[in-house]
């Protein structure tokens, strides 16, 4: 069982696939502006990570090598496209929202990148918990860059007008209008990984 | 004219990097040298100007709905579009396999420069974001789709020379340990996209 914990934990912090991998940029950065649809896709991912993780874990002997990638893509695609029709059915004014990243899934480097690292070489139990962890480790990510463009740009959390609550409006506050905006995700991610680095020493490059 | 302010649009305000982080992951992983990241902007273009409007031809005779009228008219209601996805992401693995085998046999020096980033290209996520702004765009020609092709491209193009040529020149700044390699990256490449976002303004 601590076997388990231990993949499941790693990469929520140690091995977290957006600040140390560096995997999975395009998406986190374009759909936290605000934190709903950060977190509609935190959850798409780790759903489809975990299954795909699981389901190329069940098939990794029987695939020949030299077609691996486009089994790959075939699973992730096939579960994409199931995601998106949940998605669209469900939330649908999030799904527009999202519009071409929930599609994009299907190119994120953290899928096939486990794929290749994890699913092809263990067992399905472990695989799932490594698409589980994987998937949270992104999503808290995702919902902390969420979090904080939202307040600060918009002043609302999840549609909820914080700041005009808290009466900040009333003594001059304003909202940061750059905060929504590319640029400023990319610097958030930045710092993250700063006070992340600054707090574990093994993850410093030189 | 549409042509050139497509074109146009699609290297500055529309850059697949600084708007829409289209291609991060080997952005980051690749801009360690100008060479490198030339060789690789050159190939990211060269699929796109393939694969886009490929798939644009092919969303428009087999995907979209009323596609397949062009077969019998009796298929007028028939919408495929929900395969796209899957349609896409085939095609443009087919065609990079194709390109590597074409580059193998014509320039073996180029292929074993790129090494694993060829085939890695058949999952950058800017080639398939291309086929899928190009679908949700609804390009009223072919034209249209090769200028924005092309146009994304040379924008992703430059991005990632221009990173690699200022991170050559960070190996000898005092940079805090902690933001060394990926962090500064990161907060470089917010810092150009600023500097993109002022080309927002402009009317063509």
């Amino acid at each position: 069982m601590s076997k388990f914990s231990e993949i499941f934990t790693t990469p929520l912090a140690k091995n977290n696939p957006i600040t140390v991998q560096v995997l999975g940029i395009c998406s986190c950065l374009a759909v936290t502006a605000q934190l709903k649809p950060a977190f509609v896709m935190a959850i798409s991912v780790t759903v489809v990570v975990a299954l795909s993780n699981l389901i190329i874990s069940l098939l990794r002997n029987t695939i020949p090598p030299r077609i691996r990638i486009i089994v790959q893509l075939v699973v992730v695609s096939t579960l994409v496209i199931l995601v998106n029709q949940v998605l669209q059915a469900f939330v649908y004014d999030v799904s527009k929202q999202l519009s071409v990243y929930v599609g994009l899934i299907i190119t994120n480097c953290i899928v096939m990148g486990r794929l290749e690292a994890f699913a092809m070489s263990h067992k399905p139990m472990e695989s799932v918990m490594d698409g589980i962890g994987n998937g949270l480790g992104y999503g808290v990510i995702l919902v902390i860059l969420g979090f904080f463009r939202e307040l600060f740009g918009s002043g609302t959390l999840w549609g909820y007008p914080v700041m005009e609550k808290l009466g900040l409006y009333n003594i001059g506050y304003e909202n940061n209008g750059l905060v929504i905006m590319a640029p400023m995700a990319l610097i958030l991610v930045g710092v993250i990984i700063w006070i992340q680095r600054t707090k574990d020493k093994d993850l410093q490059e030189n | 004219m549409e042509y050139i302010n497509i074109f146009i649009k699609s290297i500055f305000i529309d850059n697949m990097i600084f708007a829409f982080f289209l291609g991060m992951c080997s952005y980051l992983a690749v801009s360690k040298t100008v060479k490198t990241s030339a060789g690789l902007g050159i190939a990211v273009t060269f699929v796109l100007l393939i694969t886009v409007p490929v798939n644009y031809l092919l969303n428009k005779y087999v995907l979209q709905p009323g596609a397949l009228t062009w077969i019998s008219p009796n298929l007028a209601n028939v919408d495929l579009s929900f395969l796209s996805l899957i349609m896409f992401i085939a095609v443009i693995a087919a065609i990079v396999q194709i390109v590597e085998m074409v580059v193998e046999k014509f320039s073996p020096a180029l292929y074993n420069s790129l090494g694993i980033f060829l085939p890695l290209i058949a999952v950058n996520c800017a080639v398939m974001g291309g086929s899928l702004f190009m679908q949700q765009r609804d390009y009223s020609n072919i034209g249209e789709v090769i200028s924005f092709s092309l146009g994304s491209g040379i924008g992703w193009f430059i991005a990632i020379v221009g990173i690699a040529a200022i991170r050559e020149k960070l190996r000898y700044s005092h940079i805090p340990a902690a933001l060394k390699g990926v962090g500064i990256t990161f907060i470089i490449t917010g810092l150009m996209g600023l500097a993109f976002m002022s080309f927002m303004g402009i009317k063509l």
